[in-house]
């Protein structure tokens, strides 16, 4: 092979890579897009998250001041959303508190994802007793109820809202390791795994060069879906005092100071409410899709 | 050839190797329950050859590739490499001598990693090797697509986008990269179209020559083991019964199962056609093999004797062991 053909090749190689790339997505989108409530719910998730960009541009009030002349205000031109008791505009508060409730749903799936899917692939990969060990150890924390393992993990190290993500981060990791470990099991035995070890691949490489890639679907999905569930639960830790704390714009925390005022500034409960019922919806409808897009097997 | 494989050291020495597998208990007073899947075998694989294993399906024959490789770790027995023992290697030492042992698999659907392009696939291999400084890799990829017949375009594309025969093509390639000297062929063209398996089949032989390989091929397929091989072996529910030169066992068979094994090969010529023998009755399970010679059960010309001794592999001609005690009677 001569220098100058070998050199169109490789340019020949190289656009053949992006368009094979650009194919690959253009397929994974449009099977995503067949599907009317992903996009929903994807539309949804986007102006959650656009929320927390534009937080400081959007709110027409400093979340914070406390103004006890216009306190309990019903929803007008001034306040959209109404004022609470302290007389804080609800709308900049539930702007301001995107900020938060998607942050502790992020970072807790985060942190359960983490760990969920070394132990996953620890026990998938390997098997016998180390599978063993950690399958139990994960089935003693499925056996304890969600929410009152969070209170256990939050009376041990205080509320605060980190406290309250690593809760619901802990909750997480079972239910990540499983589907890990199962899917970890399945792509072991086939024959593109002997044959990387036959090559002489150590067992790292083997786990999470191999492994891991083909088993992203799942663990995408699982995420995505679990995302709505940590939101929530979150949310709902706060509302029983155990996560944010009272001056903080948390959705859970301001649903939580609304009820007391449930008959008279029924607002004040129900803005923050419809905020974490509208994003669970939205995760739940976008991981649906997801699923459906990335696991053509789980398609009816 | 096989005349002076005599003379030739053995390249790898398989000796007295047992694969058993425990099953898992149902119950939990039952007893354990073991399958012999390989039960002591011996035979010597030497350089430029290609041995067959011939069988039918639970015979062992791919769980013998697999426990030299490693994949599976051997009961009992040893295998020698150029003299090295790999089961007494430790994981390390395994790992740097694996690149000189090579594996082919039969389904070219479940051995490649749908998420690699066939260029990571091989970059990868020879990086595991240290085959080649990265910058000589590439010159080192085009050549080997240019020897397994496959275009240099390919290298970016991935697995789904070939056809069962360039998958096979793309799996040698990858078993070339890292320079072995053995490529065992774990039913390598089963899985492929006749027109394909005979391209791929020639391929190897082509490859063989070119890189001086040596193959041990495992098949079941009598006409393909026909067209590649330099001796046979037959299994039987995890033993050798029969160990020839190609000629001699086609011609001449000695134990009633490698005859009724041939017998099956379907003939153009009717006037060469040999009477056909039918075995009766299912291989029994390897869980309780029968006692004395296996293959009593289903042997037509079982005594006695079969069914309470077990006969030793003989050579009873030259380069030809068998494993039956009226061989000698049954042939003549």
């Amino acid at each position: 092979m001569t220098v100058n053909t070998s050199l169109v090749n490789t340019v020949d190689l190289v656009l053949a890579r992006k368009k094979i790339r650009r194919e690959k997505r253009r397929l994974f989108f449009s099977t995503l897009g067949q599907n009317k409530a992903a996009v929903v719910g994807g539309i949804i998730i986007l102006f959650y998250i656009s929320l927390t960009f534009l937080a400081p541009i959007l709110a027409p009030y400093d979340p914070y001041a406390i103004n006890l002349q216009d306190k309990l205000q019903f929803p007008s031109w001034t306040h959209w959303m109404g004022t609470d008791d302290k007389g804080r505009d609800i709308l900049s508060r539930i702007l301001y508190g995107s900020r938060l409730s998607l942050g502790v749903g992020f970072s807790s799936v985060f942190f359960g994802a983490f760990f969920g899917i070394i132990l996953g692939l620890v026990a998938g990969y390997y098997g016998k007793w180390v599978d063993t060990i950690i399958s139990r150890s994960l089935d003693v924390m499925l056996a304890f109820p969600g929410i009152l393992l969070a209170l256990a993990i939050i009376s041990a190290l205080g509320p605060s809202l980190i406290n309250v993500t690593i809760a619901v981060g802990v909750f997480s990791i079972p239910l990540f390791a499983r589907i890990v470990r199962g899917s970890t099991m399945e792509i072991k035995q086939l024959e593109y795994i002997d044959a990387i070890r036959t090559l002489g691949a150590n067992d790292f490489t083997i786990i999470f060069r191999h492994i891991f890639p083909n088993i992203l679907s799942p663990i995408i999905v699982q995420g995505s879906l679990r995302l709505a569930t940590a939101i929530l639960s979150a949310a709902g830790l706060s509302f029983l005092g155990l996560g944010a704390q009272p001056p903080s714009p948390e959705w859970g925390a301001m649903l939580s100071s609304g009820r007391d005022f449930l008959f008279s500034a029924p607002y004040m409960a129900i803005f923050p409410g419809l905020m974490i019922s509208v994003l669970v919806l939205g995760f739940n409808l976008f991981g649906d899709g997801l699923r459906d897009a990335l696991d053509p097997r789980m398609k009816k | 050839m096989s005349k002076d494989l005599i003379e030739k050291k053995p390249l790898l020495q398989v000796i007295d190797l047992k694969q058993y597998f425990v099953l898992k208990k149902e119950a939990m007073f039952q007893t354990k329950q073991v399958v012999k899947a390989v039960d002591g075998i011996n035979f010597d694989l030497y350089p430029g050859e290609t041995l067959s294993i011939v069988g039918e399906s639970g015979c062992g024959k791919s769980t013998t590739g697999r426990s030299i490789l490693r994949l599976d770790e051997p009961t009992e027995g040893d295998v020698l490499f150029k003299g090295q023992s790999l089961p007494k290697m430790s994981k390390r030492e395994l790992r740097n001598v694996r690149g000189n042992i090579q594996v082919i698999f039969q389904d070219p659907y479940a051995s490649l990693n749908p998420r690699r392009t066939i260029r990571q696939m091989l970059d990868e291999a020879m990086a595991i090797q240290k085959v080649l400084p990265p910058n000589k890799r590439e010159a080192r990829m085009l050549e080997l697509m240019q020897h397994v017949g496959l275009r240099p375009e390919y290298l970016e594309r991935y697995p789904h986008e070939f056809s069962g025969g360039q998958r096979q093509r793309i799996g040698i390639a990858r078993a070339l990269a890292v320079n072995p000297e053995i490529i065992i062929c774990d039913e390598a063209v089963s899985a492929l179209d006749v027109s394909i398996r005979a391209q791929i089949l020639n391929l190897l032989k082509k490859l063989q020559k070119e890189f001086d390989l040596t193959f041990l091929f495992i098949s079941h397929d009598l006409s393909v083991v026909r067209h590649i091989s330099d001796r046979v072996m037959v299994m039987y529910l995890g033993k050798v019964v029969e160990i020839s030169d190609k000629s001699s066992l086609f011609d001449k068979p000695l134990h009633p199962y490698t005859k009724a094994l041939l017998s099956a090969i379907p003939v153009t010529d009717q006037t060469k056609r040999g009477e056909r023998i039918i075995l009766k009755g299912d291989v029994p399970s390897p869980l309780s093999p029968p006692v004395g010679c296996r293959f009593h059960t289903r042997c037509p010309f079982a005594t006695d004797l079969c069914r309470q001794k077990e006969p030793v592999l003989v050579e009873l001609e030259k380069n030809h062991s068998v494993a039956c005690h009226f061989a000698k009677e049954l042939s003549s």
